[in-house]
């Protein structure tokens, strides 16, 4: 009953949303109309998101309730899961995870809606309109391919279970995340149609500057999604088995080309806004971040990337999902060759000024992009042609990104020194002395430490310290005339701290990058009870294995206790994990969480009554997602100073 | 019973677990050149993983031909050429340089120096108009 009353809502929700998408277009016909359009589009968009969410609560329910009668929820619970796992379940499938990301669509768009008065209405009406139109398409992907809440009748005793290894806390953490970032760029594309429509149009009076209507947007979807991508990298880390952090597995790139392209979208959007240049750029940069996180989510979804296989087995559902990424895209695209020549043109440019270096920060993050987007899908278009089957993976884009993030770090900290318009680099002489001095010796000194490397490595290094420092260069000049008085570090504005967070941040997770996969320690041996393992100046003992039982799994537990250091008379307890409902085992690495290194102990199989451990000492690796919250959190101060502005 | 239905588990999902004790070779730099050449070379059988990384019996007994090659004296090319010529350009996960992959390799120097062009002249164009 419950479950039927969320598929009518959801029914309901779609009407509401094409009404969202064609009515306010009627009246938005005559100049007049459009207070009427926006008042119209704003109740919409609140019904459809509470629709949703009545909904989403069923569907919820039905999994709290293991109510195996819907399709759903047999495929992919258990009764005897713990609860975290069956209200996180709800998006561990894909006709869950559907529903979640139209809930954060409409959410978005509720959002929007309280604060849509604040712009020119017709501007606004717009936006809505492109909202509607996007939820309307997904709502209508949702009932017509991928169902939630399909019934299987007679239903079963028992369901088929979750899959072991997303059964861990991250899972109620990280599609949200991921979604919220992925989704919160439907905003910026919502904007930039919405601009395109009425480029050349007086807006009440006021000045048409979307680009800073358009950039909290951005900066939300673009914090969300970095958070997102952080925690997936983190989960695959610790879960996987190994200590990997990055795979460049097609999945994961689908995820970082909106990333890229966003970071670029978020930077000129600034120039867009305050130097009145490199809007038609920033256009295209909203329609593209937009187009790839679709297809980020929904080709992931579908299958296509892991297996080109895929379309073949669903071909119902791949093919709506490409009629709604191309029809989007080429829509967006045909309006925006349309309506581009009624755009002002581009105002005047020095190449070194803080545009100019917002320029070249562009054209970088566009190569990158490009790099992903190429070496993600010619293995496809190759095999596709006949050309024969290659594999492009993590050395090819380590090749490609290594020589492409030296003069990106080296550029990055100069952006925010330089004034807009024309700049001046004879009175940073100084400080960019001083920094790029630190940067070098710091590097000379780890040579001393950790003996010599290639020089692509040495470069990536002394890149990534004049990164950390530069970017608090700009700090320092403005907190220099106050030297005597450190406290004012708190009353300096928020909007102070974001470009130096977000920019060392980066700087922070090359550092870990680097300093995680040259100096990796590795160790593995056949060990038996007693036995000691020296790895990384530390000494452990293997003191054997056994059996526990967990809530819904059994393990083997094996112990290694710390006999030196720090950390000596602790234990380590590795276990191997058999989930008897799913009928599949996962490995729980133990780790030791230090600053400065993580150890990393893993248990495998038996070998001649000896037990395999596999041990790996990952020095700094946490410096990669401390690099991510940092980056995050600048775009947190970023958005903040935006919010108070507005107030 | 536990020990038993891993092992009926591990038919179901393996984890990744690579190189086993005694796998690798007591030279320390030909085990750090085979470690290199094993992150290259694709498991075929694997979702995504590199030899290196993976524990299917496929990936162990290419690990040990890089290795036993690598004591043969055999330069990493002579190496990767073998592992081509038995299972094909989809075991390297760094393509050659080949007609074939050459858009692949001067993509990203193709666009950069695009933006860098027009970029450039954006700037150009811009400076000659006269300021108001």
């Amino acid at each position: 009953m419950i479950a039927e009353l969320g598929h009518f809502v959801l029914v309901l929700a779609l009407v509401v949303a094409l009404a969202q998408a064609l009515v306010p277009l009627v009246f938005l016909r005559h100049e007049a109309g459009s207070e009427t359009a926006l008042s119209f589009a704003t109740r919409a968009a609140y019904l459809q998101a509470l629709l949703i969410a009545v909904s989403f609560a069923a569907l919820t329910y039905a999994f709290v309730r293991s109510d195996f009668s819907l399709m759903v929820v047999f495929a992919n619970s258990h009764a005897a899961k713990p609860m975290i796992y069956k209200i996180a379940g709800v998006w561990g499938n894909h006709e869950g995870s559907m529903l979640l990301w139209t809930l954060i669509l409409a959410a978005y768009g509720a959002a929007f809606a309280r604060t849509a008065k604040n712009l020119p209405a017709r501007f606004s009406s717009y936006v809505m309109l492109t909202q509607g139109l996007l939820g309307s398409a997904f709502l209508s992907f949702l009932l017509f391919t991928s169902n939630p809440f399909a019934r299987l009748l007679p239903a079963p005793f028992a369901g088929q279970g979750l899959t072991p290894i997303l059964q861990d806390p991250a899972l109620a953490a990280h599609p949200p995340l991921l979604y919220a970032g992925y989704v919160g760029f439907s905003m910026s594309f919502a904007f930039a149609i919405a601009a395109l429509a009425t480029a050349g149009e007086p807006q009440d009076g006021r000045d048409n500057n979307w680009a800073r209507w358009m950039r909290p947007w951005i900066l939300t979807a673009w914090i969300f999604l970095t958070l997102g991508i952080a925690l997936g990298s983190y989960w695959a880390y610790y879960e996987l088995g190994w200590g990997g952090f990055w795979f460049w597995d097609p999945v994961e790139n689908a995820s970082l080309m909106p990333w890229l392209a966003g970071t670029a979208l978020l930077h000129s959007a600034l120039v867009a806004e305050t130097r009145d240049t490199l809007k038609r750029w920033t256009l295209l940069l909203a329609i593209v971040t937009f187009a790839l996180s679709l297809s980020g989510t929904f080709l992931v979804r579908s299958g296509v990337l892991t297996s080109v296989h895929a379309f073949a087995n669903d071909p119902e559902r791949g093919i709506y999902i490409l009629a709604i990424l191309v029809g989007f895209t080429a829509g967006a695209l045909a309006l925006y060759a349309y309506r581009l020549p009624k755009l002002a043109p581009d105002g005047a440019f020095q190449p070194i000024s803080r545009e100019g270096l917002l320029l070249a920060n562009n054209i970088f993050l566009a190569t990158a992009t490009v790099t992903v987007f190429v070496g993600t899908i010619y293995p496809l278009v190759l095999d596709g042609l006949g050309m024969g089957k290659i594999s492009v993976g993590a050395p090819y884009f380590n090749a490609v990104f290594a020589p492409l993030a030296v003069p990106f770090a080296i550029l990055l900290p100069l952006g925010p020194l330089l004034t807009w318009r024309q700049g001046h680099l004879a009175p940073l002489r100084a400080y960019l002395a001083m920094g790029a001095v630190a940067a070098l010796l710091l590097t000379a000194i780890l040579v001393l430490l950790r003996g010599a490397a290639s020089i692509m490595v040495l470069a990536l290094f002394a890149a990534s310290f004049w990164l950390v420092l530069g970017a608090n260069l700009d700090l320092c000049r403005k907190l220099s005339p106050h030297r005597a008085k450190l406290w004012r570090f708190w009353t300096l504005p928020s909007s102070a701290f974001s470009a130096p967070l977000a920019h060392g941040g980066l700087g922070v997770l090359m550092l870990g990058i680097l300093a995680a996969t040259q100096w990796r320690e590795e160790i593995v041996v056949a060990a038996s009870p007693g036995q000691e393992i020296d790895i990384a100046s530390i000494t452990l003992r293997y003191d054997g294995l056994r059996e526990i039982d967990g809530p819904n799994y059994r393990a083997e537990q094996a112990r290694l206790t710390y006999m030196t250091g720090q950390h000596a008379g602790r234990y380590l307890f590795p276990e191997r994990r058999f989930y008897e409902a799913e009928r599949s085992q996962t490995t729980e690495a133990a780790i030791t969480t230090d600053l400065t290194g993580h150890l990393y102990a893993v248990v495998g199989e038996t070998a001649n009554d000896k037990r395999v451990l596999r041990i790996w000492y990952h020095p700094y690796v946490a410096f990669i997602w401390l690099g991510a919250v940092l980056m995050a959190a600048g775009g947190g101060f970023g958005l903040r100073t935006r919010l108070r502005r507005r107030a | 019973m536990i020990g038993r239905l891993l092992i009926v588990a591990s038919l179901w999902l393996t984890p990744v677990l690579a190189l086993d004790p005694g796998e690798a070779l007591s030279d320390g730099a030909l085990e750090t050149r085979a470690r290199a050449l094993s992150q290259e070379l694709r498991c075929l059988v694997c979702q995504n993983q590199s030899i290196d990384d993976s524990d299917a019996p496929l990936a162990r007994d290419l690990r040990q031909m890089v290795r036993l090659r690598l004591v043969a004296g055999d330069s990493d090319a002579q190496i990767r050429a073998a592992v081509v010529e038995r299972y094909g350009e989809f075991a390297l996960f760094r393509p050659r340089l080949a007609s074939h992959t050459a858009p692949l390799w001067a993509m990203p120097i193709v666009i950069l120096l695009l933006g860098g062009f027009f970029g450039f002249r954006l700037m150009r164009q811009n400076t000659s108009t006269p300021p108001q």
